[in-house]
């Protein structure tokens, strides 16, 4: 039925990234907080942190040399698709549970889905990735859905 | 929060203003290098775009700034849901705001359709947050 993703591209989904465990500190919130434009102060001072700063805690820590030219990092859970141009995407998450300093956090992504729809002008191909985060006992602390669209 | 929620009712609204070092922090904090958000020549010559991107989940963080400062302390974000339509720009002052869709008083759980616009009223980042009230009156 797939026109643009062939077996090679589908057989990717369902890859697993290696765990990423990273531990909280009260400077990280902090610089997250003021580079947000946040205004409380539980914030600023780093007693908890905001929701969506588990973005800060695992956007990839990428060697500068691995950067491609534009400067993105490269998603190693990602095939070679065969659109590249990135359109928007769009979130879904769920906070189980607050992130504090000194908590050690470990996110797993997943490749979860490839498919292809038609658009107005032309294929455009969706990927969606899951990111679990868990705290030290496995219990769950943020789970993230993301859809991206390339054209 | 100084009312209770009611269906229908918009929180207070919070301006943005995108500026250069603010994208900057904000960026070097996630280890975000893309261009697209600090090197001028490479975003409009290279990409095509009319100024600096303002970086998408940064609007995706106002749009949870919205409501946990409406929130207070009288409740919590329980889920997001949001899609990045529209890009904003360096120089440009965004407007966050929502309206309250549904209230369950018996669980505290609150629905609220989010958005962020910018000076020409256009939605750039519209979506639904989810958040149960911890001090329900």
């Amino acid at each position: 039925m797939s026109s643009l993703l062939s077996e090679d591209v589908l057989s990717h989904i369902g890859k697993q990234s290696e765990p990423r465990r990273e531990i909280v500190t009260r400077r990280d919130i902090r610089k997250y907080a003021v580079a947000t434009d946040n205004r409380q102060a539980k914030y600023l001072e780093g007693d908890v942190a905001p929701p969506l700063f588990h973005l800060h805690l695992f956007w990839e820590v990428v060697p500068l040399d691995e950067l491609s030219p534009d400067g993105v990092s490269i998603d190693s859970l990602l095939p070679k698709f065969p659109l590249e141009k990135a359109m928007a995407g769009g979130l879904d998450i769920t906070y189980h549970k607050p992130i504090k300093p000194g908590d050690w956090l470990t996110a797993t992504r997943t490749l979860t889905d490839i498919y292809e729809k038609a658009g107005r002008s032309g294929p455009l191909i969706f990927y969606e990735v899951l990111m679990e985060v868990r705290d030290d006992d496995n219990k769950m602390v943020v789970t993230e859905k993301t859809t991206r669209i390339l054209r | 929060m100084s009312t209770a929620p009611t269906i229908g009712m918009a929180i207070p609204e919070r301006q943005h203003y995108c500026n250069e070092v603010q994208q900057m922090l904000y960026n070097a904090s996630l280890w975000n290098g893309h261009r697209i958000h600090f090197d001028m020549p490479y975003a409009t010559e290279v990409e095509g775009y009319p100024g600096l991107v303002v970086a998408g989940p940064l609007m995706g963080d106002w749009l949870h700034q919205v409501v946990d400062e409406w929130l207070g302390d009288a409740g919590i974000i329980t889920g997001i849901e949001y899609s990045n339509r529209i890009a904003a720009y360096v120089g440009d002052t965004v407007t966050a705001g929502g309206t309250i869709t549904a209230y369950d008083e018996s669980t505290g759980q609150v629905t609220l359709e989010v958005f962020v616009k910018n000076e020409r009223d256009e939605i750039l980042t519209p979506g639904v947050v989810t958040a149960r009230l911890t001090l329900a009156s």
